[in-house]
């Protein structure tokens, strides 16, 4: 089975704008592993460093220590994000823009011919359901409709890779269940999906591998089926236990 | 090539959907109309008085809309997180900065022809001539000099973190050369000695912006610009062009993206 994202003893340090001597450490010695074909699912708590980890491997923070790679490819290299598909945190597109003409923005990127963006663009717009506002400005979207922007933009190139941080935040349980499909389906198409998510039954359903991280360490990474069976519960408890909670009585 | 220009239809889009340029516009034909209307007594100073005007209107207007769209293009990538999509595609930063000065400059290369196209009207239909050329030459060294004010607004926008106080300096700064550019040889003579050399050293620096200020040639109607020297012209502004913005690519390499 081949290895198609990898990061070696990765950390990352941010300055610290209060305290000058102090930094902020985000990740400590991150080992990660993600074949080809699987769902991977990259979870933890806020904070716990799973935002920066994507940032590393998209190449836009530059590792303190340690390397990350995609495809074998280091990831500093733009090359390397060629075959890949990116759905950010929380992100605004730009405003001005319809989803059309977004996607098609992003398809000459990718040197689609303009035949070739027409046929995918109408796919991607059908599969994220904004058939009834692609001609409107992002600006007027909802939340939930900007995610699906989001979503679509992320499978402009048909990428081998997709690297999703948060795809169902934002989104009513149709919206959630429509992303769990799309990962599903994209599984089916031989991709490979990494992503971070806080609902953990969700990722139960989708997921093969998971990897759990707090305070920028890994606590535990391996399958679901051996989580849940090494434990004896669902992973929302293994979750909690790795994370050190401890049930407060209530009084 | 092929991420460069898609970047730049982006520029382009967003500043066609906004109002600015659309007020300045017709701000600029308005003033013109209004002034043009005026001509109670038919004198012949009277058109160039309303041609001085209305060109001096257009070289605000669009100063205006080249600080103001090359100073927003990246801080509001930053700001509203539209850079993480866009950099996780195969682009580089250097395309980035490329494309959004060749989208800001072709943008304003766009509203110098609709400016242009109101003035040679008005102009036209009072003194019924049409000196095309001479338009051509004003207007092709106005766009070479907007070019290096985009460039020079651009690599501001990386190093100064607020877009506004960018855009309030490159004015100042741009504005300064305009005024005052060409004199600052005769002024150094006039300094005791450190000063002197300060002053020639910044005379010989900076892009003399002034050098592309050829209203009087379409107010007075004077000769043509030997061609030898407008391609002088161009070339020197494509150098400061390329200079300032390989030294935005160098600050925006290392820059660290979120805000
Ligand atoms: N730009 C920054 N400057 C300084 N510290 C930062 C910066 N970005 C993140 N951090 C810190 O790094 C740590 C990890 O943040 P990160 O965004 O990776 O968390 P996360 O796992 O994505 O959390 P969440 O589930 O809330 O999205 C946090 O402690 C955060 O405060
Ligand atoms: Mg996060």
């Amino acid at each position: 089975m081949s290895v198609i994202l990898k990061t070696e003893k990765l950390r990352v340090e941010y300055p610290n704008r209060e305290s000058r001597q102090g930094r902020k450490v985000a990740l400590s010695g991150l080992d990660l592993e993600v074949n080809a074909g699987e769902v991977f699912g990259f979870l933890g708590p806020n904070g716990a460093g799973k935002t920066t980890t994507m940032n590393v491997l998209l190449g836009f923070l530059p590792p303190t220590s340690g390397t990350a790679s995609l495809f074998g490819i280091d990831v500093r290299q733009p090359i390397a994000r060629q075959r890949i598909g990116y759905l950010p945190e929380n992100t605004y597109y730009y405003k001005f823009l319809t989803a059309e003409e977004l996607l098609r923005f992003y398809a000459r990127i990718f040197g689609l011919t303009s035949a070739e963006a027409d046929r995918r663009i109408a796919e991607l717009i059908q599969l994220v359901e904004l058939g009834h506002a692609a001609k409107r400005a992002i600006k007027t979207y909802s939340k939930g409709m900007q995610q699906r922007v989001g979503l679509a933009q992320a499978l402009i190139n048909n990428p081998d890779l997709l690297i999703f941080d948060e795809p169902t935040s934002g989104l009513d349980p149709l919206g959630r269940m429509k992303v769990r499909e799309i990962i599903q389906r994209l599984k089916n198409e031989g991709k490979t999906v990494f992503f971070s998510s806080h609902e953990l039954g969700e990722v139960e359903t989708v997921c093969d591998r998971v990897a759990i991280i707090n305070q920028g360490e890994l606590k535990v990474r391996g399958s679901v089926a051996d989580l849940v069976e090494r434990h004896q519960a669902n992973l929302e408890k293994v979750f909690l236990d790795i994370i050190g909670y401890q049930p407060q009585p209530v009084s | 090539m092929n991420t460069v220009w898609a970047l730049s239809g982006v520029v382009i889009k967003e500043l066609y959907r906004r109002k600015d340029f659309y007020v300045l516009l017709v701000l600029t034909g308005l003033i013109t109309l209004a002034a043009g209307s005026a001509n109670f007594f038919n004198d012949a100073k009277i058109v160039v008085y309303l041609k001085d005007l209305c060109l001096l209107l257009i070289w605000i207007s669009a100063l205006v809309i080249a600080v103001g769209t090359a100073a927003r293009q990246i801080p509001a990538e930053r700001e509203q997180r539209t850079i993480f999509p866009l950099l996780a595609k195969p682009v580089t930063r250097w395309q980035v900065i490329l494309g959004k000065f060749l989208g800001c400059w072709l943008a304003c290369g766009l509203a110098l022809v609709v400016f242009y196209a109101f003035f040679v009207v008005v102009t036209g239909s009072r003194e019924h001539h049409w000196p095309l050329l001479n338009y051509f030459q004003a207007l092709w060294l106005q766009w070479i000099m907007l070019g290096v004010v985009i460039a020079l607004v651009l690599f501001g926008s990386i190093i100064f973190s607020a877009p506004s106080a960018n855009a309030t300096i490159c004015i100042v700064v741009v504005v300064g050369i305009l005024l005052i550019g060409r004199h600052l040889n005769k002024v150094a003579l006039q300094q005791p000695e450190p000063l002197q050399t300060l002053i020639y050293v910044v005379y010989f620096l900076i892009p003399h912006l002034e050098w592309y200020d050829v209203r009087d040639l379409i107010v007075y109607d004077h000769a043509l610009i030997s061609w030898w020297h407008c391609g002088l012209a161009t070339l020197y502004g494509a150098v400061y062009v390329l200079l300032f913005l390989f030294v935005a690519w160098l600050a925006f390499r290392r820059k660290r993206l979120s805000v």
